[in-house]
């Protein structure tokens, strides 16, 4: 039982991560029709820069306090990342808004790919060991889970983060703007909506809550590298299509259940495909002796843990393919 | 090959036939330069040829039948591997390779149409990122399946594989035909790549002008219409996935009795964006522009190696972009160039056969 929960709180954590990145990939779907393949790689550059704004503090103020040098890193990190978002829309993607369904498509993957070389170049190739500014160390146990300082803070900045994008979207001009351009961008440009500049600043939204989901990715586990960004990327993608596509509340929940699904189910994978546990094949004669000195004979270890995502995405997309509480339907694609 | 001739530039539109006999020379004299230059070379051109192979099977997949495929190298895996189990010492089997080949072919055929079953429905990029996903799962599978049973000695990968055997006569070593003169054994296996290409080219394109090859272009450019005028979309679909497959599957034999060794990481997501990169740089649903798309990715890295090392060591003093980093970079400002200024590819295909640009079902939003 207290696996269970600790299972919870690390899955809820992963997953309002994923949640963050999951919200850039529909609101650039929901208005565009298109894939922002590259969504992931903008978390890794906002990781790999707050790392270097981290070490550059560091190193010139170092009585600045733990605090304001990670807020100092993050806010960097932002503009680095808001000025890429828009670098990027304006360059690959804008020309090709009304091409074949494929050429956006192909083009973000190139860019992603070339994210991931301009980060090879500038960063190496080696894992770097993120600054552990907030404390790691979990606190007092409740209920026999722990839970470090970090996750309560990635939980708390990402719950309000939500909320105000909800906020913006729903109660703003600029809200109601994108609303009506994710309805239909033509009709929207003849109510006097400027489209580009919606479209640019969902980019704009888009990349920053990505670089803010990158450095806490990057604070949660210790490490940056240059292709850090392609696995959270597919999962929160993942995440995106099990909410519904295009639907804000749906990226949400469906970032906390990937979440949670993922985490609780690598705790029980492995002891779930032992057949030791399972007493016909546990009789068998191959097995008798591995099984009878405590060992295990897991089908599938905590190692498969990445394949959830994967699999989640092809079932939802099969036999749901509008989501959880999605209303767009696949057929569109 | 005619439209390999006509993109020789100059002399394909003004003489055809001549320049058919320089294409035809060019190939067959190819590895014979390249032994000049170093055995390296030879070996980069064998690699080109395998490359040549899988572009023409996705391409089966993405040219011909629309269907974005993001996994594809997952079936040069499958060859990959069965060739690795059936031939070498891991499992202890040496089964000669007119039985290894066809079963890596028939396995990859039987993966197409695992992958291809569930995602009929699909279309463009959901498509495309299902197809990522079961690349990646057959990776991660290579990678964990060394435990409990080991079948596929995990991330060390499997190695001492058998070569290519033709007839009881080992074309991994050289060929010494007399006393002072021998062929080098890359050179032979560049030939007999080159069979397997022409091969696969034949093949394809008898299945690009049959029927077959004809519904699955009714299908890329509007599948709701190619239902209606009777083409079994669900049969078409799985046939396109699982021939391209078997391409694969065979490329992937090839691959790992060349190699002698296989492991996980050259079944990397890179791996398939560069073989897919091909295909879009080369020009999609195009033979001859596959073909010179594959040559030329695969043979642009490894100029930029030999050329660009020196230039930076001189300008620089040490080296500050190394050859990989290059490659990727190469493939991804080719895919994102190509895309913006010239979405058909250097060689358009012809209209005959499919819309002369990039052909998709979908129209776009809005």
């Amino acid at each position: 039982m207290e696996t269970l929960l600790q299972q919870i709180v690390n899955g809820l954590v992963v997953g309002s991560v994923y949640a963050l990145v999951a919200l850039g990939y529909t609101m650039v779907y929901g208005i565009l029709g298109l894939i922002n393949f590259a969504h992931g790689d903008v978390l890794m550059v906002g990781a790999l820069v707050s790392l270097q704004v981290v070490l550059f503090v560091q190193k010139t103020w170092p009585a600045l306090g733990a605090f304001p040098t990670l807020l100092i890193a993050l806010v960097s990190a932002m503009a680095v990342c808001m000025a890429m978002g828009y670098i990027i829309e304006r360059t690959a993607y804008r020309r090709l808004r009304n091409a074949p369904r494929l050429a956006p498509l192909i083009t973000a993957i190139g860019v992603s790919f070339l994210l991931q070389t301009l980060a090879m170049i500038i960063w190496g190739r080696n894992y770097h060991s993120f600054p552990q500014l907030i404390d790691t160390t979990p606190l007092q146990p409740i209920a026999g889970v722990f839970i470090t300082p970090v996750q309560i803070i990635i939980l708390l900045s990402s719950a309000c983060l939500m909320t105000g994008l909800i906020l913006l979207v729903t109660r703003t001009k600029l809200g109601r703007a994108m609303r009506a351009t994710a309805e239909n961008h033509r009709v929207a440009s003849l109510m006097g909506v400027d489209t580009n500049k919606i479209i640019a600043t969902t980019f704009v939204l888009g990349s920053a809550l990505a670089a803010i989901a990158g450095v806490m990715f990057s604070t949660n586990y210790g490490v940056a590298h240059y292709a850090m960004g392609f696995i959270p990327g597919i999962k929160a993608f993942t995440a995106a299509v099990l909410g519904g596509i295009g639907n804000l509340g749906g990226a949400m929940v469906g970032g906390i259940v990937l979440g949670l699904v993922e985490s609780i189910g690598a705790g029980y994978l492995g002891s779930m495909t032992d057949l030791c546990n399972l007493p016909v094949w546990a009789q068998t004669a191959n097995l008798q002796e591995t099984c009878s000195n405590g060992g295990s004979f897991e089908l599938l270890s905590s190692n498969y843990q990445d394949i959830f995502a994967f699999v989640i995405l092809g079932i939802v997309l099969i036999f749901r393919p509008t989501g959880l509480m999605g209303e767009r339907v696949s057929d569109r694609a | 090959m005619n439209e390999l001739a006509e993109a020789v530039p100059w002399l394909g539109s003004r003489n055809p036939k001549a320049a058919r006999a320089f294409v035809l020379a060019l190939m067959l004299i190819a590895p014979l330069i390249a032994v000049m230059a170093g055995n390296t070379w030879v070996r980069i051109l064998d690699f080109a040829l395998l490359y040549v192979m899988l572009a023409l099977g996705l391409n089966l997949v993405v040219g011909f039948a629309g269907l974005l495929d993001l996994g594809y190298i997952a079936f040069y895996a499958v060859g990959a591997y069965t060739w690795a189990f059936l031939a070498s010492p891991h499992f202890g089997l040496h089964l000669p390779f007119w039985m290894v080949l066809p079963l890596g072919a028939f396995f990859a055929a039987i993966a197409g149409l695992i992958l291809g079953a569930p995602v009929l429905r699909l279309r463009g990029d959901y498509l495309a990122i299902v197809t990522l996903g079961f690349g990646e799962i057959v990776r991660i599978f290579m990678n964990n399946l060394n435990h409990p049973i080991n079948i596929t000695n995990g991330p060390q990968g499997i190695n001492m594989l058998d070569s290519l055997h033709l007839f009881g006569w080992d074309i991994s070593r050289n060929l010494q035909i007399t006393e002072s003169f021998r062929i080098n054994s890359l050179v032979l296996y560049y030939y007999v790549f080159l069979l397997f290409v022409v091969g696969s080219v034949y093949v394809i394109r008898r299945l690009q002008v049959s029927r077959i090859g004809r519904g699955w272009a009714a299908i890329r450019d509007d599948e709701l219409a190619a239902k209606a005028i009777g083409i079994n979309t669900r049969n078409m679909k799985l046939l396109a996935f699982s021939m391209g497959a078997t391409f694969g599957g065979v490329a992937g034999g090839l691959f790992g009795a060349f190699q002698g060794f296989v492991s996980p990481e050259s079944f990397s997501l890179m791996e398939s964006i560069a073989v897919l990169t091909m295909v879009v740089f080369g020009g999609m649903g195009n033979l001859g522009g596959v073909i010179v798309g594959a040559v030329a990715l695969s043979l642009l890295p490894e100029l930029l190696r030999s050329f660009a090392l020196p230039v930076q060591e001189a300008i620089f003093g040490h080296v500050l972009l190394d050859p990989e980093v290059l490659r990727m970079l190469l493939l991804s400002l080719a895919m994102i160039l190509m895309m913006l200024l010239r979405p058909a590819g250097l060689l358009p295909a012809h209209a005959r056969y499919s819309k002369p640009e990039l052909a998709t079902a979908g129209k776009g939003k809005a």
